[in-house]
Formats: structure tokens, sequence, C-alpha cells
């Protein structure tokens, strides 16, 4: 039989507890090294859409609020093209679509400030409700959590990805409640009780 | 931002997630409370993760990638290596223009932060950490110091192996990786509980970086060869094409 000849993926490691030195190390206080840290913010002031603030925590099995989690985010611009590669075009030069949200060292609260994303297609054609995805390390994960949030407001009723959550209850770990006419609240349980839906993608 | 190739939108492998270190790991005390007891739900990947954010050269300083210098200016103390490899995916093919992160404790295994409490001094002239982009072929080179081991609250007396923490991105957020590496012939590397979080040894020889005197100068420094891999991409004329492809 002939080989395959793919080579396997480097494994995962946890990101462990010193994350901020590599990735956020003006926020740790190491200043100096670069002169400010990637993904402040996933939007330039005049990106198009509406412009929402969701606040957070990560919170784990023992209901303790994580205050070392680290987070990136990744979303498509208000008309729901992707910055970079999407293949449909060009997308609102003004989102960048990407950005590295820290939890608060003192509190644990997480905030994003972006715009609402618009809806996407799934490899079938259909539509996937607006949603912005996360990827989540912190000391503990030993790979990097992937979920997504949702919106209470948008209809998310026919989403192909919500639809195959098999337990249905579960759905609402991944809808961001809103609190505000521009803001949401998305808590991430990352074990027990109310846990967070994360994807294997 | 930079745009991506074409092509770098194609659906991403599938995950070997036994491959991967599992998510509840005893041995590792903290990941008990942090790891999801509900399974995952399985998704193949999405334009939402064959997407991911670009960088450009014009964000990367000249020093970046030298963490002897990049902190003060003047040089850190401790044995100076070169780390070096090349960001393939899993077909074999470098992976151009993508941040490679890296962050470390200093010669002594101490880290620049204010939860390390470790005996060992921090050096003045050492930040601990540094940023690349891969050249055309997939190629990263950073300028460091070999970090120093150093002991962890977990079991009374365990102590993690001398290592580099390195973050990876591919052209699809998807591919995000964060990894380890270690060192060649460390007897603590055997013995630690986050290296035993991966199952299979194959596995945590990807993770060891040999000696690679090819690429040490001499009189000045020695060399430490790491290829990450990315997921792959599938190319297949049969796959189902989205429209606007
Ligand atoms: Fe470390």
């Amino acid at each position: 039989m002939q080989p395959l000849d793919y080579l396997k993926e480097t494994p995962s490691q946890t990101a462990g507890p010193f994350v901020h030195i590599g990735l956020t190390p003006n926020k740790l206080g190491i200043g100096g090294v670069y002169p400010q840290d990637l993904g402040d913010s996933p939007i330039r002031e005049e990106a198009k859409g509406q412009q929402i603030t969701i606040v957070g925590t990560v919170r784990d099995g023992a209901g303790m609020i994580l205050r070392d989690a680290l987070i990136e985010s990744w979303q498509a611009d208000a008309a729901g093209i992707y910055p970079g590669n999407d293949p449909r075009g060009a997308a609102d030069p003004n989102v960048g679509g990407w950005a590295r949200i820290i939890a608060d060292f003192d509190t644990g609260e997480w905030v994003l400030k972006t715009i609402k994303p618009g809806a996407v297609p799934y490899p079938d054609g259909r539509m996937m409700a607006p949603h912005i995805s996360l990827w989540i390390v912190a000391r503990g994960i030993n790979l990097g959590l992937q979920t997504r949030v949702h919106f209470e407001d948008e209809d998310n009723s026919a989403c192909p990805v919500l639809g195959r959550i098999e337990h249905r209850d579960r759905v609402q770990t991944l809808i961001a409640k809103k609190t505000g006419p521009d803001n949401y609240r998305f808590d991430i349980v990352l074990q027990g009780e109310n846990e967070t839906v994360f994807f294997d993608i | 931002m930079t745009a991506n190739s074409e092509g770098d939108r194609d659906p991403l492998f599938f995950r070997d997630r036994d491959w991967h270190p599992a998510a509840y790991t005893p041995g590792y005390k903290t990941s008990m409370t942090r790891a999801p007891f509900r399974p995952l739900v399985a998704l193949g990947s999405t334009l939402s993760e064959e997407t991911g954010p670009a960088f450009g050269q014009s964000m990367i300083g000249a020093l970046d990638n030298n963490l002897i210098l990049n902190f003060t200016g003047q040089p850190a103390i401790g044995e100076r290596i070169i780390l070096h490899g090349r960001v393939l995916d899993e077909t074999g093919r470098g992976v151009p223009n993508v941040l490679v992160e890296i962050w470390q404790a200093n010669a002594g295994g101490r880290y620049r932060h204010k939860k390390d409490g470790y005996l060992a001094p921090l050096d003045p002239n050492f930040g601990g950490c540094g940023r690349t982009l891969t050249g055309p072929d997939g190629s990263y080179e950073f300028l460091t110091v070999r970090p120093g081991a150093y002991p962890w609250p977990n079991r009374v007396n365990d102590w993690r192996p001398m290592h580099v923490h390195l973050s990876v991105f591919g052209s699809g957020f998807g591919q995000r990786l964060i990894t380890q590496m270690y060192f060649e012939g460390d007897p603590l590397i055997a013995r630690c509980p986050i290296v035993r979080t991966i199952g299979q040894e194959k596995a945590i020889e990807a993770l060891v970086a040999p000696l690679d005197m090819n690429r040490a100068i001499p009189m000045d420094c020695l060399a430490y060869k790491f290829d990450v891999v990315l997921r792959g991409r599938r190319q297949s004329l049969f796959e189902n094409r989205r429209e606007g492809m």
C-alpha cells in the first residue's frame, strides 16, 4: 500500500497563565517592545453598520470567573463579507474583522466593541444567522475552544449551524442577550450547568 | 491587513482530536474545572473558519524577532539561540505571510509577569516576547536566549521543561493554534504533566525541537529547529462549489 504522505497538525498545548506576555504585552505593562498590541479593535470608526458592545465573562466549572482568559473574535462586515480572503468580494475597508479581547485582570469582564455582522452562507448556500466566531484560550485549556456569538434580536430560527445542536435547550448558550439598544451580554460557561456549546470545526 | 491568496479558502481538514490533548486531563489540575463536559458539536468548516485575519510586514518592527535586544536594546543574559523552522500545512506546503508570536521565561526560568513569584531574578534586559511573519516558503526565525526550567504549582514538585510558547495563525481562523516547543534531550519533558496531556508519544515528539548545528553560528549562538504544522485545506473538483466561486 502507498503511504498517505500528509503531515500531522502540531499538537496544541495550553496557552498557560502568562499568555499576555506574548499576545498583549502592552496591556500587561511590558512596554517598549511593540508600539501597540495587535487586535485592539476589529473595526475603524467609519465602519458601516450598527455599532454594538458585547460584554461578558468566562466562568469555570466551580463558578469562578477567569481573570486570565484571552479570546479572539472573527466576524464579517455588516453585509456579511469577510475581510481578506472571502471568495465573494471585498469587505468594508473599515472592518478588519479580528480582535484580541482579554478578561479584565481584576473583574474578569471582557468587552468587544464592534459592528453587528451580516449573515454569511453555509457551504450548501443556506444562510447562517449573523454571528461572531470566538476562540478562547487560558491556563487549563489544552486546545483553544471554538464557539459563536449570535444575537437575541436576529432571526436565528433557520440557521443551519444552530440547527445542528441536538439538545435544543443548549442553543440559548450561543445567543447574546440584549441589554440596551446597542448592547449585549454574552457569558461563557466552560463546564457544568448552562455549559456553552463549543464546536468541533 | 493584507489579502490572502486564492485557494486559501478551501474547506479545512478535519481536526484529529485524538492527536491533540484531551480537554480533561487530571494530571494538569487546572484543566479539571476548565474542560467542557458536554460533547463538542461537530461541524465541518464554514466560511467563518475558512477565512481569517491577515497581517502585513508594516506591522512588524525590525527587532520584533530578536528577544535578546527587543526590550531595552541591551543584550539579555543567557545561552544565545536561534529558533527557526517553517509553518507548513498538513499537505506539506509552506504557509507564507502568517504571524508567529512567541513568549517565554528568561534564562533563569522567570517570566516578566506580576503573577510569577519564582526566586530566579528578572533580567532587566529581557521582555520575553517576539513576533515575525513567515517568508514565502513558510520559514521563520527568532534570536533569543534559552529559557530556564521552572517550578509551578500543580503537584508538590512539578517543573516545566525548558519551553517556548508559540501562537500561530494560518489563512483561516479555524487553523488558529497555540502550542509549546521543547528542547531535545531535556529530562523534564517526560515528567511534565502539561506535556503528558498529550496521549500519543509520537505527538509529543512533534513538540521537541532538535539541535540544528547547521544553523548555529560559530562563536555566537546555537540553533534549534521547530516546524509548525497547521490544518490543511481540501481541494476537490467534486466539492460543492459555493455561490460566487
Ligand atoms: Fe511557560
